[in-house]
């Protein structure tokens, strides 16, 4: 059952790559998802894969390869970090909005400036309106699972997938990984066969039309219908690869809060630190739990305000700034679901933390439950907007 | 679902329009009506018309159509953008722009 291995985040997701024999890779480096396509290089070189691996002189024209590789009929991928994803920004939307299931693996890292290499997540927060789906990964393991599992999920809805994980933290830090062998993964992501594509002889087809205003929006409104269809294709997928693996997946991850009266909601590898800090406090008799959102698109949204509804008061918990003089995404998605949902029970506050590698301790996660009993307690938030760990 | 660009019309529903509003067949631009865009439409004074035909070639699209007897017919307003580079090139000032009223 699985094979025991001891991997890097980065290494562990080319590793996938490698089982998958993609069709196209198109390969720029950047720091810290570089090692990606240097190990796939690799694996190409020794006759590993047959992939057709194009090396390009930019983040933008990596995706304008996929682009258009996906749209001749092929599996295509890339790998990249920080101000690289910014610069395959317009492309991202243009392989949403044509429907291309393109696999992207990101290694999170901040933006600049100050000028910093190491983990946040203001790279894919950056984009997360572009109309990508998008996975979190809190281990090398996850980010080996949803790496996995993205092409099933892509190409069953026609929208393009991130598989993020956290630059670093697990993309270069070695962990105990079980793979699952490669007549297993052959058999579980399958063949690539597009019902439409460029290179069929037999239907003459244009991609990336220009629509006026009669027809833009109906283009959109059924490409919004894809994202809100991949929840049930995310669990599906999921359920099926924990049969296969015993690991199964889903939107959200909830841990100890069937009886939590104060939860995190976090997103990455700090869930892990997170679920430490919540295992101590649980011996001290403290009720609380956090939420470890997997798939931040398509957003959990009834899931989260389900999850939530019965606690006093929450925290999410943001890897980056929206710098709105209010709110990190994750709070702003957070409460706007309990909101649609008709729940205001749950005293919400948003911390800001981990910016460009700031490290996330066992401590630093206790004092946000501090935090929210005094919330709990009082019922009074106080300041909502919050910084963690910052000198003052 | 019909793919074909005929069907995606300006009543076409979200849920029937074509992911992406690919395209499945050639020559497509024959079906789709680019005439909506005009603001001016040409009008042919058919008593001022000598048939010199100086108009039909410089018509950018092909909202001029000639006939196989070697005469222009009347406008094609399913394309016509309402450009006005016929009624420049007219020499007789048989062709004369009008507001289009939908």
């Amino acid at each position: 059952m699985g094979i025991r291995e001891r991997l890097s985040g980065n290494e562990a997701v080319a590793f996938a790559m490698k089982q998958i024999n993609p069709d196209v890779m198109g390969a720029f480096p950047i720091t810290p998802s570089t090692e990606i396509p240097q190990y796939f290089s690799t694996y190409v070189d020794n006759g590993e894969v047959d992939t057709e691996f194009i090396a390009v002189e930019s983040e933008h024209s990596a995706m304008s390869t996929c682009i258009g590789a996906e749209a001749a009929g092929c599996r295509a991928i890339s790998a990249t970090s920080s101000c690289g994803l910014c610069y395959m920004t317009e492309m991202l939307y243009v392989a949403a909005s044509d429907r291309l299931p393109i696999t992207l693996a990101v290694s999170c890292r901040a933006l600049s400036g100050p000028i910093n290499i190491n983990n946040d997540h203001s790279d894919a927060m950056g984009v997360r309106d572009a109309g990508w789906l998008m996975l979190f990964a809190e281990t090398n393991q996850e980010a080996y699972d949803n790496y996995l599992q993205a092409m099933r999920i892509g190409e069953a809805v026609g929208l393009p997938i991130m598989i993020c994980q956290d630059g670093f933290i697990t993309s270069h830090a070695i962990e105990n990984i079980e793979l699952v062998e490669d007549e297993k993964v052959k058999a579980f992501v399958g063949e690539y066969k597009p019902r439409h594509y460029l290179l069929n002889k037999d239907e003459p087809m244009a991609v990336g039309a220009y629509a006026t205003p009669v027809y833009y929006m109906e283009a959109k409104r059924q490409q919004a219908q894809a994202m809100i269809d991949a929840k049930d294709v995310i669990r599906r997928v999921g359920a099926e690869f924990g049969e296969m693996t015993g690991r199964t997946y889903g939107l959200i991850e909830k841990y100890m809060m069937d009886d939590a009266e104060e939860a995190l909601l976090i997103i990455g590898s700090s869930a892990g630190t997170a679920k430490e800090a919540v295992n101590q406090l649980r011996t001290q008799g403290r009720k609380v739990g956090l939420i470890k959102i997997r798939s931040f698109r398509p957003f959990p949204a009834e899931e989260i305000a389900e999850a939530l509804k019965n606690v006093k008061a929450f925290a999410a918990m943001d890897k980056d700034d929206s710098f709105n003089a209010h709110c990190g995404p994750i709070f702003a998605e957070t409460a706007a679901a309990l909101y649609a949902a008709g729940i205001s029970a749950p005293k919400g506050i948003n911390y800001i933390y981990g910016l460009g590698g700031r490290d996330v301790r066992v401590e630093s996660i206790q004092h946000v439950f501090a935090e929210l009993e005094k919330v709990a307690a009082t019922g009074e938030t106080g300041e909502t907007y919050r910084y963690l760990d910052v000198r003052e | 679902m019909s793919h074909l660009a005929k069907d995606m019309t300006p009543d076409v529903k979200w849920q029937d329009i074509t992911p992406g509003c690919n395209i499945f067949e050639g020559g497509t631009s024959a079906v789709v009506e680019t005439g909506d865009w005009r603001t001016m439409k040409p009008v042919l004074d058919w008593d001022k018309c000598r048939q010199c035909l100086l108009c039909a070639p410089v018509c950018p699209d092909m909202s001029i159509p000639v006939g196989a007897d070697g005469k222009r017919q009347d406008f094609n307003y399913f394309f016509c953008k309402g450009c006005g580079i016929c009624a420049n090139a007219c020499p007789f000032g048989a062709i004369t722009m009008v507001k289009d009223e939908k």
